[in-house]
């Protein structure tokens, strides 16, 4: 057991898997020499040489046909997209080519591939790189996607990724980089479509994503003091989605609270929100709240970040106005 | 590398007339027996395509298609120089490419029809014909995306150490996407196994090619920006094509990188089934029509000593073929319903929660 950083547990989980695998190739911007802008690939090219790391040029499109095509032909690629929103100028890769392919082909083509990306916002990047993007990939038939909140989930969830035949996007938090944890020494294998409670509790369920389980957890700390046990469920894998645990969940406390990072329409709550509705009408005390960065671009400045992202303070007093009515 | 261009007549306005008939190219280096392969597989391609047109006005193909009629030769040429092992990579225009590869004819039509028997049991359809037990990889509906694919099989082949090259076909209009640029850029830098071939047959949908591109060549005037040669060739002659398809598979299986081959051709049809291609003009569709490759190669098997009788056997035989794989199209039957749900992941169904 030892501490590792979240960062170093993104080049951890992919050496592990290179490792006991030599189809296992890495790509992306600076991810070689440079080990990755945010320093989650270092040390892979220094351990697995150039034919298996390779710096490519800004060129997203090239980046994922090249995974897709190398996995279709027996590779298992790992690709970083170096910030999520840049998926935007190679969606058409994505969307149209990775996660259809399969289908079109009645299966005969297999796409055992990961695309790694930083996600998410708290860093005062600006709206074009901080957006949360797990909602854009949910809503397409074909790609899995898992954001993992700690250290040890980085590497066990990363590791079931590259295990995986089909296509995972893996938004790692980019606010949860410097973030370290508890890691078990050894081989670590998690399951993807699994979420964990993080903290049981009986009034209420908190789900939460990436750098919200964080702040979740903070604000069940917060709600305890005041008399209120907050469950709080890391949801981890929005597709395939555990709704098993979270529909547990929902029959013990009777209330649902989702705290997701990105704009308001269509985030992965209201998802959850419909099936809840649908399935567990009757386990319900009152209406599931979303709590979520409200339906605009993410500003600049910090003072205005922190004021529209979701935050442990929000969460709690959302959480604690909710149960008292 | 011979320049075919540089021989041809310009209309005005754009218009783009084919070389003069000419025996020249009897003389190339192309065995008779190969000559007699590539006669079949474009009278294959030429038979198939008319029947899919005719399927088409009977209503029982749906949707859209997008015919090789009149680029018979660049299929044919490359398919003869293939590996079995090698990779094809085929755009929307794909029908030829893939019998290219030796896909049999009865489930590339099923498949056109929308039927179980289909090569990819009718959830695929016209524009993504794929057989990856032929090496074709795949048919790709979204301009450009292709080239980056086909990188990508490159690039593992390479890695395993496999000999197997990539061949990726795409026409004019692909030269203006983004993904062009970054598909060649990334082969050059990686000296990826890959053959790109553009069928430049002048026009990219409805609009001609060279009232919206840059340079005169759409392919080969860019080559030289990702440090490769400039290769134009007569796309309506199979024995150019085949040898230049020969002279980059080599050039790409001995570790030399890729290459951009720029085929000129036309298509006798429009861009797709909605397309009655009225926009060019009559008189360079009526020389290109003259300038057909199936007619200019007949004309040289004849020529070369290779009877008519003979010649008509092969189509006859093609006739045939056809013919019985439209009685095994339209005899298959449709899709099971549950057929729509599977194979959405690896293990077959389509669940995404628990």
């Amino acid at each position: 057991m030892a501490q590792l950083s979240y960062r170093d547990a993104v080049a951890r989980g992919i050496a592990q898997e290179m490792r006991r695998d030599e189809r296992v190739v890495v790509v992306g911007e600076d991810i070689a020499g440079a080990g990755g802008v945010f320093k989650t690939t270092v040390g892979l090219l220094d351990e697995f040489g150039p034919k298996r790391v390779l710096d490519t040029p800004i060129s997203e499109q090239a980046i994922l046909g090249a995974a897709m095509g190398a996995a279709m032909t027996g590779l298992r690629p790992v690709a970083e997209i170096m910030f999520s929103d840049f998926f935007a100028v190679c969606w058409d890769i994505v969307v149209n080519q990775i996660a259809k392919t399969r289908y079109m082909t009645d299966g005969q083509v297999s796409l055992p591939l990961v695309i790694k990306t930083g996600n998410g916002g708290g860093l005062r990047f600006g709206a074009q790189h901080s957006q949360s993007i797990e909602n854009w990939a949910m809503a397409v038939p074909g790609l899995k996607v898992v954001t993992p909140s700690t250290a040890e989930d980085v590497v066990g969830l990363m590791a079931a990724a590259i295990r995986d035949e089909d296509p995972v996007i893996f938004c790692e938090h980019k606010g949860l980089y410097a973030s370290k944890g508890e890691v078990p020494d050894g081989e670590i294998v998690d399951s993807l479509g699994t979420a964990k409670i993080r903290r049981p509790g009986r009034d209420a369920t908190i789900l939460a994503l990436g750098m919200m389980v964080p702040r979740a957890l903070a604000a069940a700390e917060d709600l305890a003091t005041r008399g209120i046990d907050a469950e709080v469920i890391d949801v981890r894998s929005l597709v395939p989605l555990d709704t098993r645990t979270i529909l547990g969940s929902v029959a013990r406390t009777g209330r649902l609270f989702t705290v997701e990072e990105n704009p308001q329409l269509l985030g992965w709550g209201a998802e959850i929100a419909s099936i809840v509705a649908d399935e567990a009408f009757w386990d319900l005390d009152g209406p599931v709240q979303r709590i979520t960065t409200p339906h605009i671009p993410l500003p600049s400045a910090d003072s205005l970040e922190d004021l529209v992202m979701p935050s442990a303070e929000s969460v709690a007093s959302t959480v604690e106005k909710a149960l008292q009515s | 590398m011979k320049l075919p261009l540089s021989e041809h007549r310009y209309g005005e306005h754009g218009v783009v007339l084919p070389p003069e008939r000419s025996d020249a190219n009897d003389a190339l280096d192309v065995d008779l027996d190969r000559r007699r392969q590539l006669y079949r597989s474009m009278r294959e391609m030429r038979t198939f395509e008319k029947r899919a047109y005719d399927l088409f006005m009977k209503q029982l193909v749906k949707g859209t298609s997008h015919l090789s009629l009149g680029m018979e030769a660049i299929a044919a040429g490359f398919g003869a120089a293939m590996r079995e092992d090698d990779y094809t990579f085929a755009t929307y225009r794909g029908h030829a490419h893939t019998l290219a590869r030796g896909v049999p004819m009865t489930p590339v039509l099923a498949e056109l029809l929308g039927r179980a028997n289909g090569l990819m049991g009718g959830k695929g359809g016209s524009m993504h014909l794929t057989s990856v037990e032929h090496g074709m990889m795949g048919s790709y509906a979204i301009i450009g995306a292709h080239l980056t694919i086909a990188n990508g099989a490159a690039w593992s082949a390479q890695y395993r150490g496999s000999g197997q090259v990539a061949v990726c076909f795409f026409g004019d209009g692909t030269t203006n996407i983004g993904a062009f640029h970054e598909a060649l850029n990334y082969a050059a830098v990686y000296r990826l196994p890959v053959v790109f071939v553009c069928e430049n047959n002048l026009y990219m949908e409805y609009t001609s090619i060279h009232d919206i591109t840059a340079v005169p060549h759409p392919a080969a005037d860019r080559a030289p920006a990702y440090g490769l040669e400039s290769i134009v060739i007569d796309g309506n002659d199979a024995d150019e094509v085949h040898l230049a398809a020969v002279t980059a598979l080599d050039r790409a299986r001995s570790g030399q990188g890729p290459s951009l081959v720029e085929a000129l051709t036309y298509r006798h049809g429009g861009h797709s089934r909605a397309d009655p291609g009225k926009y060019r003009p009559s008189e360079e569709v009526e020389a290109w029509k003259a300038y057909d490759p199936l007619t200019v190669y007949r004309e040289r098997l004849v020529r070369l000593g290779v009877s008519e009788d003979e010649l008509d056997a092969i189509d006859a035989s093609v006739l045939a073929l056809v013919d019985a794989a439209t009685e095994g199209a339209i005899a298959g039957e449709l899709p099971s319903p549950e057929s729509a749900f599977t194979d959405v992941w690896a293990d077959g169904g389509w669940s995404w929660r628990n």
